[in-house]
């Protein structure tokens, strides 16, 4: 080993891209897209500046929201969210069980297989708003059609992770029930039930948290929920009643995280 | 065990009795608080609009289909913002969302009494609160447009990225950090030369991520006057054009299509 073999200087190798010309072509490539996307950007700025007042006025709602002059609307529409939630969770994940269960390859003969990889696919495609507009168009306004949109979105969530989780089961579990002579009802429930049951649990908690952020999103489109209250007062310029309902959302999901947490922690 | 003796044989059940009868009152509770929620919500509910509802609806695919594929000449422009929305906005996120993940990170915060649980706040105020209600506040304070929009999502953004972020600070190595701080190194260079490189990977592939989520939820934040497609929506919503509506929802599904391949596509190459 001489000395002239070892490297006197130390450059910092690159973090991505190895070949130095890919690298600046890549590099090059995204600056030039974003400063396209940057010149897209037109700004009122005058409209924003008058704007300034009312985002002060916004910040002083939210330290100082006022949780009482509103407070009839505000309890109505956290009494639908919530009750939407708790609805839609339990018949969403009580339709997705035998959705997930039918997309799981090792479960299910091939044509069930896709009929329900379909209707998950079909399920995540939009986002809540979306089917929101649809369901409120169908069914009138109100919670039930935020209900049947939340039944609706969570049936893609939970089946399509229950399906994978099923499929990543210990076969030898399953093996050994099929040994004994089960029919198909007895190994899902003895070998597969067992297995998925903490995280189908987990899941469940997970996604009423989500159904719940969610409602108060499709509330804006006439689907019930906090989210028309909160509609109501952004149009009212009434920020501080706007702020009381924000904090009262952050609060919920804030225990409901909480309490998911400590639930998750006790199963597992 | 639960192994019962009846008539001097040995029975196996799944579980033991006291088990079966607490299973049973959790279940019956759950049926019940379903029951009253149900009660509840549906007290006001106009069953008249539900019966009618499958007449609605096939009256409303009816109209929608074909869809007027001509309208898509309209949609470039509306697609173009909703892309430059998404990607600002993530970018905006992410760079509001690093520093209050160094803060929020038990290994990396100057202080547990104050910055920690502010940027942990931080963190879940913005994950708790959609970008939709974010663009309608904005709206009404910066006035209609993309800059709403961005800011929106940028909003949304930092709660997510800045959650996987911490988390992933949290987990690194602490003995590269040893090791570099043993050279003699500051603060900075410690994050530099022994925190970034460990966390890259995770936050470039978590950013790409949020991306993708962004590119669905900027599609339609037009809904309140953010920019991007969602106002084409809204436009042919309002004046019932439903083959235009059909027509924006088969842009906005290849869009999502597209982005969630590229961002698929890049996570796989990251990790």
């Amino acid at each position: 080993m001489t000395a002239a073999s070892y490297p006197g200087r130390w450059k910092r190798p690159p973090l991505f891209i190895r070949s130095r010309a890919t690298r600046l072509l890549v590099y090059g490539g995204l600056a030039i897209y974003l400063l396209l996307a940057l010149s897209t950007v037109e700004v009122n700025w005058l409209r924003a500046y008058e704007g300034l007042e009312r985002g002060w006025r916004f910040a002083q709602g939210f330290l100082l929201p006022d949780f009482t002059s509103r407070w009839r609307d505000i309890a109505t529409g956290i009494q639908e969210s919530l009750t939407m939630t708790v609805c839609s969770t339990v018949v969403g994940i009580l339709i997705s069980i035998p959705i997930g269960i039918g997309a799981a390859r090792n479960l299910a003969p091939m044509p069930v297989y896709l009929v329900c990889r379909a209707i998950i696919a079909v399920s995540r495609a939009f986002q809540e708003i979306v089917i929101a507009i649809l369901l409120v168009a169908m069914f009138g306004f109100g919670p039930f059609a935020g209900f049947l949109t939340l039944s609706f979105a969570t049936i893609g969530f939970i089946a399509k992770l229950l399906a994978e989780d099923i499929e990543e089961i210990d076969e030898t579990q399953a093996e050994a029930i099929r040994a004994t002579g089960a029919s198909w009802l007895q190994l899902v429930n003895y070998a597969v039930q067992p297995q998925v049951m903490p995280r189908l649990i987990g899941l469940s908690l997970y996604r009423l948290d989500i159904n719940f952020r969610e409602s108060a999103v499709i509330g804006i489109v006439g689907a019930g929920g906090v989210g028309a209250t909160l509609n109501t007062a952004i149009d009212r310029y009434e920020y501080d009643s706007a702020g009381a309902i924000l904090l009262i959302i952050i609060g919920i999901v804030m225990v409901a995280e909480y309490v998911s947490g400590i639930i998750r922690k006790r199963i597992q | 065990m639960p192994v019962t003796i009846i008539n001097g044989e040995r029975n196996w059940r799944r579980y033991t009795p006291t088990r079966d009868i607490i299973g049973f009152a959790a279940w019956l509770a759950l049926v019940a608080f379903f029951v009253f929620c149900w009660q509840i919500m549906t007290k006001d509910t106009m069953w008249v609009f539900v019966y009618d509802a499958p007449t609605q609806g096939a009256d409303i695919l009816s109209r929608a289909f074909p869809p007027r594929w001509s309208y898509i000449n309209q949609l470039w422009k509306p697609l173009w913002d909703t892309l430059n929305m998404a990607t600002l906005g993530t970018l905006l996120g992410t760079a509001i969302a690093v520093p209050i993940a160094f803060l929020a990170a038990r290994n990396t915060t100057p202080s547990h009494v104050v910055a920690r649980p502010v940027a942990l706040f931080i963190i879940v105020a913005s994950r708790s609160i959609n970008s939709l209600i974010w663009a309608l506040l904005l709206v009404s304070i910066l006035g209609p447009g993309m800059l709403a929009g961005i800011i929106a999502i940028a909003l949304r953004s930092i709660g997510f990225i800045g959650k996987l972020l911490y988390e992933a600070i949290e987990e690194i190595d602490e003995k590269q950090v040893e090791a570099v701080s043993a050279t003699g190194a500051t603060s900075l260079q410690i994050i530099d030369y022994a925190i970034v490189p460990q966390v890259l990977p995770s936050f470039i592939s978590s950013m790409v991520f949020r991306w993708d989520i962004n590119i669905r939820e900027s599609a339609i934040l037009g809904l309140v006057g953010a920019g991007g497609l969602g106002l084409n929506l809204q436009s042919s919503l309002n004046v019932l054009a439903w083959p235009q509506v059909t027509t924006i929802f088969i842009v906005i599904l290849a869009t999502v299509i597209i982005s969630e391949w590229v961002s698929a596509r890049v996570r796989q190459a990251i990790i």
